[in-house]
């Protein structure tokens, strides 16, 4: 078991991979708490948050990596789970609140709000972390697993499935956004104030918070490698080759393609999860079409099939987005519809394609020297 | 006319002085001053005229005999200065005579000429009115204008009366509702009749009331015959008559069937004109779909470039051609058809064939274009919604029932929709263009090779698919805001309309956008807009697992079609 964890990389990929992790979870930190604030070298508190939500992007772009760049399947509807994971965690983050809301009040304020006299079934159980843990990790993958299910079986595929994914987010985003269907509608939910006896707004939960995200996103980038070097891991590649010749061969590829889906599903639920707290709001708008689209671009961009790369591309991106929002919203769009003509017409393979076509020339010329 | 005697009484000087004395000072003044404006009149022969200028009088109770009067002469011309009565938009000049003012108040024109009168140089009085006044009017209103020759006038005036009834009109109403002929005022006054029997003593009466009710009568009429069926406290019905009881729920029974029946042809005019726009909205994206395996995401996009075409036409009529301005939508559908298909060509041409073969980066890519092009027009136009207006042919509506209207903007739509599709078929079916776009749909390999160009196929298909979403934008602007974000509404919806229909035929994608409109109006009111919409798609998808290619497929034998 262990021999094959240690096959999944060179020593180089993991001395790398061991180098990032630890940079993030002890050198910031450090840097943070030892380095007096005037150094340049001083990280300050408010980059925790905003690092630990670009880890949470590249979680998700992990997410859509496996079923997209590996297996071929693009789904444009990947902020359900990601909403669905964060729903979760912000229903434990309201019920934590206790009753220090606006209206004094044992129920959320927007239930106040709406004059509820009682909090609704489906809120039961977020009283405890334990529950919210356990619905964060099992519910997005279910509900991906059935709509997987009758999707794959239906042999659904390629733009069909996009435009069904992406159906399935629009419906649900605007389920969310009536006040009615009881998760805050249009605002969401928001104003957390601790999270496991933790105050939000402390710095240290933040930085805490931060390393988690990093030492989840690392272990799951361990996993996602695990399977995609794994035989399921070819098999799913085969499939997004050419799915006729796998099922040819006697592969049920339902299971497979199920299987991926659903991991996937479950890896993005967990990142919505991390990433509200982090940023102390979850609302409909997650998800909008617009955002589950972004996310193919972050793997488009850092180069699709490749693991890094997805990672890669979705700090790239967000940080890019980051930047236009504050130096020129107008041009933000521009940019971003740019970034999607130009790298699905001239870099199909990303950013790491280039890279890597580079050191191929390179190699390629040392050889023949 | 019931003032004569008193007249001819007060005439008498001795008379005269006599009541002068017992009664105060100014009570005789203005009594005299009535009489010698009310002997005027009479003598005169302009009695109209002079009762007219009544309304300008300081004393409530002789407007109210001036409008009454008024009300008996049934002449029509008496109707605007009553209506500003009653809107207080009623003036008097120092001579007396009336001004009729606008609705701000900074124009006025004379009661009489209708002339238009400098009224700042004017010093203007509004007679005050109260409600016994105000009823009044009302009824001199409908009086006249139940006379009047205009069987439309009758249909309004028979209307607000059924709304506001009182029981003073009713020998009015009875005296009319004998010689009317039309059967609508008819119905109408009718039942204005039935509502006000129905609280009578007579029993036949309102047994007669609540068959009238039964037969013509709507909504309006339900809490007056629910009420007649409540109990007390004790259990009791408050009404004891179990005849009058058994007609008020036959009736109250029989108005909810016509208003679920006219409910639901309200929901198949609603669903069938959502249904029309998404059909034009979905019928290029199926053909090229159908054609080249590909979705255009920024095919919403060229919805809003037809709707903005269509402000600019506008814009561009009020500027120039203000005269002809009425007609600008008939000059905006080709303008809308063209700068759209001019797009979505230009789009073709510079992006999409180079992703030949890549359907999910060709969406990846058009996903990119829209985002260019709601920012472009965002930055050029605004984000917020412009306005455009509906030319005067299609405002307004016919109303088939009682609360039910259907506006002729959507009674164009689908007849425009109508054309389109049938040109389209035409297109596809009778040139030659269409034979090779059937023929590349069905085998592109095979239709290069006989000598079909299919990137010019491709091309022009694209071209057309965008130019009829386009006219879809144009209809659009008809009916809803126009913004940058008006393609994106409507956008998934369509998707589904290709989902659901299947691609390469016509009658898919007709059957799919209406099915897809009228289930989502159809539920709107059981379920509310938004769980309709997840109902639709649920239902989509448990379709498909039925019909993995759609409703209408191409029957073929590739296996990764």
């Amino acid at each position: 078991m262990i021999k094959h964890i240690i096959a999944l990389h060179s020593f180089r990929g993991w001395l790398f991979s061991f180098g990032l992790l630890a940079f993030a979870i002890i050198l910031l930190p450090i840097l943070n708490i030892f380095v007096p604030e005037e150094s340049i070298l001083h990280v300050p508190d408010y980059m925790f948050p905003l690092l630990g939500k670009y880890l949470c992007y590249a979680m998700v772009a992990l997410a859509v990596d496996l079923i997209w760049g590996y297996t071929g399947i693009l789904s444009l509807g990947h902020g359900v789970f990601f909403s669905m994971g964060g729903y979760a965690m912000g229903m434990y983050l309201m019920r934590s609140i206790g009753k220090e809301g606006v209206y004094k009040s044992d129920l959320p304020d927007f239930m106040v709000f709406l004059d509820w006299k009682e909090l609704p079934w489906y809120w039961y159980g977020f009283d405890h972390f334990a529950f919210a843990l356990l619905v964060i990790l099992v519910l997005p993958g279910l509900f991906g697993f059935i709509f997987g299910y009758f999707a794959f079986r239906s042999r659904i595929k390629g733009v069909y499935f996009a435009i069904i994914t992406q159906a399935m987010t629009y419906a649900l985003m605007l389920l969310f956004f009536r006040n009615n269907t009881g998760f805050g509608g249009n605002n969401g939910l928001t104003d957390f104030k601790r999270i496991l006896g933790f105050s939000l707004h402390n710095p240290a939960t933040k930085m805490g918070l931060f390393v988690i995200t990093a030492l989840v996103l690392f272990f799951s980038y361990v996993l996602a490698r695990y399977i995609v070097k794994s035989k399921l891991g070819r098999i799913l590649t085969a499939i997004r080759d050419v799915e006729s010749r796998v099922m040819f061969s006697g592969y049920n590829t339902l299971h497979y393609k199920l299987f991926i889906w659903t991991f996937s599903a479950f890896l993005c639920g967990i990142a919505g999860a991390l990433y509200v707290p982090q940023v102390g709001i979850i609302n409909p708008s997650e998800m909008q079409p617009t955002n589950s689209i972004e996310m193919a671009i972050w793997v488009a961009v850092g180069g699709r099939g490749t693991l890094s790369g997805a990672l890669f591309g979705a700090g790239l991106v967000n940080v890019a987005k980051s930047w236009f929002t504050v130096a020129a919203p107008d041009y933000w769009l521009y940019f971003l519809g740019a970034l999607f003509i130009f790298v699905t017409l001239f870099f199909p393979k990303g950013i790491l394609g280039i890279f890597k076509r580079f050191s191929i020339v390179s190699k390629v010329k040392e050889s023949t020297q | 006319m019931a003032i004569l005697p008193f007249l001819f009484i007060s005439i008498h000087p001795a008379a005269n002085l006599n009541s002068l004395k017992v009664t105060s000072r100014f009570f005789g003044f203005f009594i005299l001053v009535f009489i010698s404006i009310s002997t005027i009149s009479f003598a005169e022969a302009s009695d109209f005229e002079s009762t007219l200028k009544e309304l300008g009088n300081k004393s409530r109770s002789k407007i109210k005999i001036a409008v009454q009067k008024l009300g008996e002469l049934g002449n029509p011309s008496a109707l605007p200065a009553l209506d500003a009565l009653k809107a207080k938009r009623l003036a008097t000049t120092e001579d007396g005579s009336l001004v009729i003012l606008n609705e701000s108040e900074d124009q006025g024109t004379d009661a009489l000429s209708g002339k238009k009168l400098d009224i700042e140089s004017l010093k203007l009085r509004k007679p005050r009115i109260n409600n016994s006044v105000r009823r009044h009017l009302s009824t001199a209103i409908a009086k006249l204008k139940l006379n009047s020759k205009d069987s439309a006038v009758r249909v309004e005036a028979a209307k607000s009366l059924l709304k506001r009834s009182s029981s003073e009109i009713l020998p009015l109403v009875e005296a009319i509702l004998k010689k009317e002929r039309i059967d609508k005022v008819r119905e109408i006054l009718s039942l204005v009749l039935a509502k006000q029997y129905l609280a009578s003593e007579d029993r036949n009466k309102r047994l007669e009331s609540l068959d009238t009710i039964k037969k013509h009568g709507g909504i309006d009429f339900y809490r007056s015959l629910e009420a007649l069926l409540e109990k007390n406290e004790q259990g009791e019905f408050l009404e004891d008559d179990s005849i009058i009881r058994t007609g008020a729920e036959k009736a109250l029974a029989s108005i909810k069937q016509r208003q679920f029946f006219v409910n639901q042809i309200a929901n198949l005019f609603y669903g069938l004109s959502l249904g029309s726009i998404l059909l034009l909205a979905a019928l290029g994206l199926a053909i090229t779909f159908g054609l080249m395996g590909v979705i255009n995401m920024a095919h919403g996009e060229m919805l809003m470039i037809g709707a903005y075409t269509t402000f600019v036409i506008q814009n561009i009529f009020e500027k120039y051609l203000p005269s002809l301005f009425d007609w600008y939508l008939i000059a905006a559908i080709p303008s809308a058809f063209l700068i759209s298909a001019l797009v979505g060509i230009i789009l073709e041409r510079s992006v999409i064939r180079y992703l030949y073969g890549r359907p999910l980066e060709t969406l990846l890519a058009t996903w990119g274009i829209s985002l260019i092009l709601i920012q472009s027009v965002r930055l050029t136009f605004g984000a917020q919604n412009v306005e455009v207006a509906n030319p005067y042919y299609l405002s307004g509506g016919i109303e088939i029932f009682h609360g039910v209207v259907l506006p002729y903007s959507r009674i164009a739509i689908i007849i425009f929709v109508i054309f389109v599709v049938i040109a389209i078929w035409a297109l596809l079916q009778k040139t030659s263009l269409g034979l090779q776009v059937r023929a590349v749909t069905q085998n592109r390999e095979m239709a290069a090779c006989m000598g079909i160009p299919t990137h010019k196929v491709d091309m022009w298909t694209f071209g057309l698919g965008s130019g009829v979403a386009g006219l879809g934008g144009l209809a659009l602007s008809q009916i809803g805001n126009v913004g940058p974000e008006l393609g994106r509404m409507y956008i998934v919806d369509s998707f589904m309309v290709v989902v659901l229909g299947g691609v390469g035929k016509i009658a898919g994608t007709v059957a799919g956008a209406l099915g897809i409109g009228v289930i989502n109006k159809f539920l709107e009111p059981v379920s509310g807009a938004v769980l309709g919409k997840i109902i639709v798609l649920i239902l989509i998808i448990a379709l498909i697992q039925k019909r993995p290619q759609g409703l209408f497929a191409l029957k073929g034998r590739s296996m990764d079609s």
